[in-house]
C-alpha cells in the first residue's frame, strides 16, 4: 500500500486528523520555544553535525576504541552484520541466562530488526515498559512516531485498551487514572523481570560508556532490578568523546518535545556490581549508506522526531501511513535504502518545503535527501510509468517553443468551453476539491509581444 | 541601463499573463529594459522533481543558452529561481557561463530589495493582506527567515509590501507552513494537499486577512483552487501585482 | 571472518571524506544568578528547588510535606535526616520497592535544565533513584553549573557504573499528550540547595 492511498484514508476522519495535526504542530512550537532560549541554537546544530561527520570519517577506529574501553570495563560486546544476526545474538544470551521475562525501554533499532515477535516465537515474554510503547504493544500495533509511539490514539482508545488489558474502569479516560494503571501494571513487570534491555543514545568511544534518556525512568527500572543489561545500538550512535554529549543533550530534548532535557540521562559504564553488561553493535545496512555521499548525513539522525513533528505531512497522514519502523521525513530516507521497492512511494510523500531540514539538530538535508532518492527511484525503475510517460511527454512539449505555445494556445481555447463534466471528473485529481485555474484569452507572451510591436 | 531578461513560469505565461505585465512594469518603472526570450518554455523543475533527471538536461543547458546575454535574469517565483541557482548545478557543472549565471538569476523580491535597493511605492493599498511565504523562496534563497531557525527575523516580501500606504499584514498562527501544492505532489497526494491548503486559507480568514498574496504563483494556483471551490471570501494576487498597484 | 571483522571490513571499504573534529569552545549560556535559573527550569519540568542555609534545616522543610509525613519506609543518604531503611544493608534491590521517600546527595546541578548529576559509587544500589515514590536531592548552591559544557568539564565520565542526570521527577505525555508526572519512576522531586554545607 502506499503512502498516498493510507494518507488518503486517513484524512477520511478529517477531526482526527486535525487533531494529530495541531497534537504535533503544538510539539513543533514548543521546540522553537526551547531552541529560541539558547543564542547559541544555530551553533549546536553546526556543532553537532560536525562532530558526527568526523565520527563516521573514521567510524571503524572510534568502534574499536569503544569496544577495547568497553571491555576493559566487563562489557561484553557482540558485532551483528544485520537484523537476522542481532536477534540471534539477543536470543543467545537470553537464553544462556535462562530469561523467561524480558523488559524493554524504548530502542527503534529493536523496531528496525523486528525483535519482539522473533524474542516471542521463542518463548521469552517480551515487555515494553515505555508508556506509549507498552499501549501500542498491547494495541498489537508498530508504534506511529518515534518519540511519542501512541500519539494516534485518543484517551478513549487507551481507557478501552486498559479497560481489556489491565482490568480498569470501562470508559474511565483520564489520564492520571489510566497512568497510574499502568504504573502499577508496569512495576508488576520491572519486578519479576529476568533481565533488561535498552536501546543507545549515543555510544562513548573515548569511555566505553554509553547513555539512554528517559522521561519515564522505565530504562533505569530495567535494568537496576534484574542483573542482566543488553544494550542494543546503531553503529552511528557513536560518538568520540564523553564531552561531545554536552552539544547532544542540549539539543535532543529541546528538539524532541522542548525540553530542556529528557528526566534521566544515564551513562552506563561497565555492568553493575553483581550484575552483567552487553553491548550488541548493529550494522543492518549502515556501512552501505556510510559509502554514499549523498545519503551520508542521514547517519546524523539522533532520532528526536523532531522532523515528524514539523512535517506538514507527516501531521495530516500520521505514522501508520508510511509503513516504515521509521516514519515521516527521517525514515522517508532510511526506509528506501532498506527495500526501495516497498518503499518508493515515501520520497513522494513530501511537498520539498525544507521545514525539516530547517528544525534537524544534526544538520542533515533531509528534504534534498528526499529529491535525491526520487532521482534514485527512477534511476532504479520505481517510477510509476504513468509519472514517467508524464513526464517524458512534458519533456517533449518544453523542448519544443512552438509546440508549447500552441498547445497554451489549443488549451485556452478549448478548455473554457467544455462542460464541467468533462473537466471535473475522477480522471481530474486536481478538479475533486480545486476549481481549475481561469484560462485567459491569450498568454504572457503573446501580450507582451503585443505590447513591443505597438511601442515600435 | 541594464538589461534584464525576463524569466516567466511556464504556467504563469500561460494562465497568469497579468502577473507577468506586472513584473515587467515593475522592472522598467526601476529602469530596467526588460526582455523577453521567447524561446523560454520551462525550467525543468516539474521533471526534476519527479526523478527523471534526463527530461531536464536539456532544459537546464537551453536557459543557460537564452538567458547569458542578459545583466541579470529575474523571474516572479521562488522555485524556478532556487531550481537554477540550487538545483541546474547537476546539469550544468563546470560548464562555461554557468558560474555567472547563478549570481545574475534572482527572484523578483530579492531583485527588488537588494539590487534596485526600491525603498518607496507610489501606490496605496488599504488592504488587510496575508503574507504567504512560499516554501522554495524562504527555505531554499532564503528571502526571508524561517521559523524553525534561530536567526534575526526578515523577510524581503514583507518589507516591500510594507512600502504600500495604508497595508496592514495579518499575523498567521503557522507564519511559514507549506500550502501543499509542492508540484505534482498536488495531485499525486491530493488528500493532504488540500487538506494543507485549507488549513493555510483558515490561517488567513481567521486573521482577518482580505487578501493573500505570495511569491510564487503556483502556491497561489493551488489555494485559490479552493478558495473558488468553496467561495471563500479571500481574494488572491501575486506580489507583482500588489507592488505594481494593480487593483484587487 | 567473524562478524566484527566482516563489519569492520564492510566500514573501512567505503570512503569517506575527512572530516575534522570541532573544539567545543564556544560562548555558551551563562546565566547571572545560576541558583534562579535552576530553580526556574526545575519547576519547568515538574519538580522544586528548595535553597536552605544549611544541610540541618532541610528536616523541617522536608517535615512540611504530606508526602514525606505519611511515608513509613525512607532512605537517607544525608546526614541530617534521619531514614529507617539502611541502603547499604540491602542485597536485593525489588525489596526497595516498598520505599516510600529518599534523600540523596547529588554531586552538582545545572542551571539551563534543572538536572542533577549523581552516580551509584559507594551505592550499594542504584535501583533507590528509580524505584522510590519520592525523591529528594541535596545539592550545594556553589555547585550550579551554568550548561552542560561546565558540567561535562567537572565529570570524569566512566568512573562509575552508573552516573546520571535526572532533572525533575518522572513523567509521560503519552495519553493523549496529557502531561502526567510520576509515570514509573519517583512522582516527585525535590532538590534541596544548601548554602552551607559545613553545617
Amino acid at each position: 500500500m502506499n503512502h498516498a492511498t493510507l494518507a488518503g484514508e486517513y484524512i477520511q476522519d478529517r477531526e482526527r486528523a486535525a487533531w494529530h495535526d495541531n497534537t504535533l504542530w503544538f510539539v513543533r512550537s514548543k521546540r522553537d520555544k526551547a531552541a529560541a532560549t539558547l543564542p547559541e541554537w544555530e551553533s549546536l546544530r553546526q556543532t553537532a553535525s560536525q562532530i558526527k561527520a568526523h565520527t563516521v570519517s573514521k567510524l571503524a577506529d572510534f568502534l574499536e576504541e569503544f569496544e577495547r574501553n568497553a571491555i576493559a570495563r566487563g562489557v561484553k560486546v557482540h558485532w551483528a552484520r544485520h537484523a537476522e544476526e542481532h536477534n540471534q545474538i539477543v536470543l543467545k544470551i537470553l537464553q544462556e541466562h535462562g530469561v523467561k521475562k524480558l523488559v524493554k525501554s524504548k530502542s527503534m533499532l529493536t523496531e528496525e530488526c523486528h525483535l519482539n515477535p522473533y524474542l516471542e516465537r521463542h518463548g521469552i515474554e517480551v515487555v515494553d515498559s515505555d508508556l506509549g510503547e507498552r499501549i501500542v504493544q498491547l494495541a498489537g500495533e508498530p508504534p506511529s512516531h518515534i518519540v511519542l509511539p501512541a500519539i494516534h490514539k485518543t484517551k478513549a482508545d487507551v481507557g478501552d485498551l486498559f479497560h481489556k488489558h489491565l482490568g480498569t474502569e470501562a470508559g474511565a479516560t483520564d489520564p492520571n487514572y489510566l497512568a497510574e494503571a499502568a504504573r502499577q501494571h508496569l512495576r508488576d513487570k520491572f519486578m519479576s523481570a529476568d533481565a533488561g534491555l535498552t536501546g543507545v543514545n549515543f555510544a562513548i568511544a573515548e569511555t566505553g560508556g554509553f547513555v539512554v534518556c528517559t522521561n519515564e525512568g522505565n530504562a533505569d527500572l530495567g535494568v537496576s532490578l534484574p542483573k542482566l543489561h543488553i544494550a542494543c545500538m546503531g553503529i552511528e550512535k557513536l560518538i568520540p568523546r564523553a564531552k561531545d554529549l554536552s552539544v547532544f543533550l542540549r539539543l535532543l530534548a529541546r528538539s524532541a518535545t522542548g525540553q530542556p532535557i529528557t528526566t534521566y540521562s544515564s551513562h552506563f559504564h561497565g555492568p553493575r556490581p553483581g550484575g552483567e553488561l552487553h553491548i550488541v553493535l548493529v550494522d543492518n545496512g549502515r556501512s552501505h549508506i556510510l559509502g554514499k555521499d549523498e545519503f551520508r548525513t542521514s547517519l546524523n539522525c539522533i532520532r528526536c522526531g523532531a522532523c515528524m513533528n514539523t512535517c506538514p505531512v507527516f501531521r495530516r497522514s500520521g505514522g501508520h501511513s508510511y509503513q516504515s519502523f521509521v516514519p515521516g521525513p527521517i525514515g522517508s530516507i532510511l526506509a528506501p535504502a532498506r527495500d526501495p521497492q516497498k518503499h518508493a512511494s515515501l520520497p513522494q510523500a513530501c511537498s520539498l518545503c525544507g521545514s525539516c531540514t530547517d528544525v534537524c539538530p544534526v544538520k542533515i538535508n533531509i528534504h534534498e535527501q528526499l529529491l535525491l532518492w526520487r532521482h534514485e527511484l527512477a534511476r532504479l525503475g520505481f517510477l510509476p510509468w504513468s509519472k514517467r510517460l508524464g513526464m517524458k511527454l512534458a519533456g517533449f512539449v518544453f523542448r519544443r517553443p512552438w509546440l508549447y505555445s500552441l498547445g497554451g494556445k489549443i488549451a485556452r481555447f478549448v478548455v473554457p468551453k467544455l462542460p464541467r463534466f468533462l473537466v471535473y471528473h475522477r480522471l481530474n485529481p486536481w478538479g475533486k476539491q480545486r476549481e481549475m485555474p481561469e484560462f485567459p484569452a491569450s498568454s504572457f507572451r503573446e501580450q507582451f509581444q503585443q505590447r513591443e510591436a505597438k511601442r515600435k | 541601463m541594464p538589461s534584464v531578461g525576463l524569466f516567466i513560469p511556464c504556467f504563469v505565461d500561460q494562465l497568469y499573463p497579468h502577473v507577468g505585465m506586472a513584473t515587467v512594469e515593475l522592472l522598467e518603472r526601476a529602469g530596467y529594459t526588460v526582455h523577453f526570450p521567447s524561446q523560454q518554455t520551462c525550467c525543468g523543475q516539474p521533471m526534476a522533481n519527479t526523478g527523471c533527471v534526463e527530461e531536464t538536461r536539456p532544459l537546464a543547458h537551453k536557459f543557460l543558452e537564452l538567458f547569458s546575454p542578459f545583466d541579470y535574469v529575474v523571474a516572479p517565483s521562488g522555485s524556478c529561481v532556487a531550481m537554477v541557482r540550487n538545483h541546474y548545478e547537476h546539469y550544468l557543472h563546470g560548464v562555461p557561463g554557468f558560474a555567472e549565471l547563478k549570481k545574475k538569476t534572482f527572484e523578483l523580491t530579492e531583485f527588488l530589495v537588494d539590487v534596485v535597493k526600491l525603498d518607496k511605492l507610489p501606490h496605496a493599498f488599504p488592504y488587510r493582506v496575508g503574507l504567504h511565504q512560499s516554501c522554495h523562496g524562504l527555505r531554499e534563497l532564503r528571502l526571508g527567515s524561517s521559523s524553525e531557525m534561530m536567526v534575526a527575523p526578515f523577510s524581503k516580501a514583507r518589507q516591500l509590501l510594507q512600502l504600500m500606504e495604508g497595508i496592514q499584514i495579518v499575523p498567521l498562527t503557522r507564519p511559514d507552513e507549506c500550502c501543499g501544492f509542492g508540484g505534482t505532489f498536488a495531485v499525486a497526494e491530493e488528500a493532504v494537499s488540500c487538506m494543507m491548503g485549507e488549513d493555510r486559507i483558515h490561517d488567513h480568514t481567521t486573521a482577518g486577512a482580505q487578501v493573500m498574496t505570495a511569491n510564487d504563483m503556483s502556491c497561489l494556483m493551488h489555494l485559490q483552487g479552493l478558495i473558488r471551490r468553496k467561495k471563500t471570501p479571500l481574494r488572491v494576487m501575486h506580489i507583482a501585482e500588489i507592488l505594481a498597484g494593480h487593483p484587487v | 571472518m567473524s562478524g566484527r571483522e566482516e563489519m569492520l571490513k564492510a566500514i573501512r571499504a567505503q570512503t569517506v571524506p575527512p572530516s575534522p573534529l570541532p573544539e567545543l569552545a564556544g560562548d555558551w549560556i551563562r546565566y547571572p544568578d545560576p541558583f534562579a535559573q535552576f530553580q526556574k527550569m526545575l519547576e519547568f519540568v515538574g519538580g522544586r528547588a528548595v535553597r536552605v542555609a544549611n544541610l540541618s534545616e532541610i528536616r523541617g522543610h522536608l517535615e512540611s510535606l504530606p508526602t514525606f509525613v505519611a511515608a513509613r519506609q525512607i532512605v537517607s543518604g544525608v546526614s541530617s535526616v534521619e531514614g529507617n531503611i539502611d541502603l547499604n544493608a540491602v542485597e536485593d534491590p525489588h525489596t526497595l520497592e516498598t520505599v516510600d521517600w529518599a534523600i540523596m546527595p547529588g554531586e552538582f546541578a545545572v542551571a539551563e535544565n534543572g538536572a542533577v548529576w549523581l552516580t551509584d559509587r559507594g551505592l550499594k544500589q542504584r535501583a533507590i533513584y528509580f524505584i522510590v515514590q519520592h525523591l529528594s536531592l541535596v545539592i550545594p548552591v556553589s555547585q550550579i553549573v551554568n550548561n552542560m559544557h561546565e558540567a561535562y568539564a567537572r565529570i570524569t565520565v566512566g568512573t562509575s557504573s552508573l552516573g546520571v542526570f535526572i532533572s525533575g521527577p518522572s513523567k509521560t505525555a503519552d495519553i493523549e499528550q496529557s502531561l502526567v508526572i510520576g509515570a514509573h519512576g519517583p512522582r516527585s522531586m525535590t532538590v534541596f540547595c544548601v548554602d552551607d554545607m559545613g553545617a
